[in-house]
């Protein structure tokens, strides 16, 4: 880096723009932050053209595959058998990495591994690194740390950079800025370029290809002084202790080939047993995300190779809340997934509400059951997570390794109700159940409650009950409920049938 | 204790249940996938991904080198050590080019101020139009084909297959051998703003592919 390179402060004395404020305080629950979202009009229309679009493209290149059902099947498989036997496949991964030259770490957690990045960076010496579009480095909150730690870490991706210089966070695990249209994006790149690195060129338009070009011009130099580089991957073979990422920009073939220093966090879950494996994954990944029959580039290495790339080469091994979800033999099916993103595209939720209303990293359907597991269901977020959704079970049918996601999302649902009676914070739900079951227990109970409820039903003029007191308002804020009619159905059924009869 | 051997010991307690070992996978590895004419796909589908295809055979590969050089506007190019000696030379002898051979010694800035490299390749996959290097004699390390904003990549039509398995089960000797892999699509692309396709983010904006037959 020469002088005039240094990084640069902006006026709050950050190295890199800072993230939105409610990734820094805890966000609101689902229920709350979806009307956020609903209420985002250009939000709405952004997503409903990207996610149909992206539909469209999805279904014409699955179609184009004979055997899509048994790739699907194999997927599965070969997921669960490396799951069930995840340990082995870790040690002979960590074996097969060493061996090839690379430096194999460990991390319970977060803060394991981002004590582990920053002590790797500062040993050398670097107050920059870029990054590779990764979602494991987003769930650790790594930027953050690293930012702290006075290293600015410059995000490549395009999307991703839009989010970063617009202090945005992202909604798609895919297409992170899927929210902005290109005026907002010609905004961002017009006033926050030029305040961290080269500024966006003098009347830019809002023509995409003007704005990728911007991005470009903005990172090259990054791309060619930096030399450290972070990122994380699609899949880990263990029997070679290969590591492989997908992506389309080249961004990744940048960080991946540049840089002296290459540091990759890789989720446990990441890991295949044999190359072999390799082919049925590279078939379902990018048809089922991007909706092409190949993504533009694809990079695979083993550790370092010499005269080319990275020669000091650091993998991290992270947890950080997969073991929870592995515990549960149910809840384990939700560790095949392979980010692609299909789920999102395909909900008829997240196509409303956007991928900020579920408050992480991972929005929609699988985001829905992937949070609760990895981080608990204590908390207000994680709790709220599995309720968010119709259970209409789209997802289901296009997920490429056949994670059955609304079974999951019953399944969690199920432990949240569970979590609740532990603590016993609602006395209410048990007493309207014990109250049923009387009701329910007898036919003559059933009558008498019908008759006095169709009582309340002849007094009161009204057609629909309004906003209710009490727990009751959770259910009536969103919905009309109709008034109690003035006759039972057996008082109905009386009149007109056994009359007949 | 250390964090792997407590990420190891949660792994193996969250695993209790799990008692019988693996069973097989039920799925036939590298099998090829069904097609009228290999080739032929393969240059419907690269085509398909705005790169330029042009076929041809071995003795015209210099000249059909050169044209895609003048025909992307290059003036200087890079060529990986191990590249053909018939085309080497063909392109030193051309007046308004500066070639240069890659010994290792080239900077992340030289080749960012080279217009074009030329490489070979290893494996062709016709069912998705995707090129792969494993960086052997003639292919050159990673940052060549990268850096660069022309690629002129040479295929060998016998090294064309179906599709993916057929690769990967080509491939998986290279990979055993610790060499790196390129899998190429098409020229760098993105789809970031409101989905449209922009063609050239960060890798080379042209991809020019001759298949080379017989």
């Amino acid at each position: 880096m020469t002088a005039t390179e240094q990084p640069r402060r902006d006026k709050d004395g950050r190295l890199t723009p800072a993230p939105p404020e409610w990734t820094t305080r805890p966000a609101a629950p689902f229920p709350e932050a979806a009307v956020k979202g609903l209420e985002n009009q250009v939000q709405r229309a952004n997503l409903r053209h990207a996610t149909g679009t992206i539909r469209a493209k999805r279904a014409r290149v699955v179609a184009e595959v004979d055997n899509w059902q048994d790739l699907r099947s194999a997927g599965e498989a070969i997921k669960n058998r490396t799951l069930r036997h995840l340990d082995q496949h870790l040690v002979t991964l960590e074996e097969s990495l060493t061996k090839a030259g690379a430096t194999v770490h460990w991390a319970r957690d977060a803060a394991d591994a981002n004590r582990i990045i920053v002590d790797l960076v500062k040993a050398t010496g670097e107050q920059e690194v870029t990054k590779v579009k990764s979602m494991v480095t987003q769930e650790i909150g790594m930027n953050e740390a690293l930012e702290e730690a006075g290293i600015a870490a410059w995000e490549t991706d395009l999307a991703e950079l839009i989010v970063q210089l617009g202090h945005d966070f992202p909604s798609h695990i895919l297409v992170p800025a899927i929210h902005r249209n290109r005026g907002e994006i010609r905004e961002i790149f017009r006033e926050e370029m030029g305040v961290y690195g080269t500024p966006a060129p003098e009347g830019l338009s809002e023509q995409p290809a003007e704005l990728a070009g911007a991005a470009r011009t903005h990172l090259r130099n990054k791309f060619l002084r930096t030399k450290v580089a972070i990122s994380g991957a699609n899949f880990a073979v263990a029997e070679t202790g290969t590591l492989v990422v997908v992506e389309s920009e080249g961004n990744g073939r940048m960080n991946l080939t540049l840089p002296e220093t290459l540091i990759s966090v890789v989720g446990i879950e990441k890991v295949l047993p044999t190359v072999e494996d390799l082919e049925v994954f590279l078939r379902l990944l990018p048809r089922s995300s991007t909706g092409e029959r190949m993504n533009p580039y694809t990079s695979m290495w083993t550790g370092p190779s010499a005269g080319d790339g990275p020669q000091d080469v650091h993998v991290i091994l992270l947890d950080n809340g997969r073991t929870n979800a592995l515990a549960d033999p149910k809840g384990r099916e939700a560790l095949r997934c392979i980010r692609c993103s299909a789920c999102l595209n395909i909900c008829p939720v997240y196509e409303r509400v956007g991928g900020h209303a579920y408050g992480s990293v991972y929005p929609g359907p699988i985001g829905a059951i992937l949070n609760p597991q990895l981080r608990g269901v204590e908390n207000p977020i994680d709790k709220s997570l599995p309720f968010a959704s119709s259970l209409c079970g789209a997802c289901n049918e296009v997920c490429p390794v056949k994670i059955p996601i609304s079974d999951l999302l019953v399944h969690e649902r199920h432990r949240v109700v569970e979590e609740k009676k532990r603590h016993q914070l609602n006395q209410f739900e048990p007493a309207m159940m014990k109250a049923a079951s009387w009701v329910m227990a007898d036919h003559k109970h059933l009558e008498a409650a019908g008759t006095a409820s169709s009582l309340a039903g002849k007094l009161l003029p009204i057609r629909t009950i309004g906003p209710l007191p009490g727990p009751l308002s959770r259910w009536t804020q969103n919905r009309d409920v109709p008034m109690v009619p003035a006759q039972t159905f057996r008082q109905w059924w009386k009149e007109n049938h056994d009359e007949r009869a | 204790m250390s964090a792997r051997d407590d990420v190891l010991a949660r792994v193996r307690a969250s695993l209790t249940d799990v008692a019988e070992p693996d069973g097989p996978v039920d799925w036939a590895y590298g099998l090829p996938t069904a097609m009228a004419d290999v080739v032929d796909r393969f240059v419907e589908t690269v085509t398909d991904y705005k790169a330029t295809v042009v076929r041809c055979g071995a003795s015209e590969l210099p000249g059909q080198v050169m044209r895609g050089l003048m025909e992307t506007g290059a003036r200087t190019v890079v060529l990986p050590a191990g590249t053909d000696e018939m085309l080497h030379r063909t392109l030193e002898m051309a007046a308004d080019l500066s070639v240069r051979v890659d010994d290792g010694s080239l900077t992340a800035a030289d080749l960012d101020a080279t217009d074009a490299v030329v490489t070979a390749s290893s494996v062709g996959i016709a069912e998705t139009g995707t090129i792969v290097l494993d960086h052997g004699p003639g292919q050159g390390r990673r940052a060549l084909s990268l850096v660069p904003d022309r690629h002129i990549c040479v295929v060998r039509a016998a090294d064309v297959v179906s599709d993916v398995p057929e690769a990967v089960a080509r491939l998986a000797t290279s990979v055993r051998a610790g060499r790196p892999l390129t899998w190429i699509s098409g020229p760098s692309a993105t789809s970031d703003i409101e989905l449209s396709r922009v063609e050239g983010v960060h890798g080379p904006r042209h991809l020019w592919v001759i298949l080379v037959e017989g």
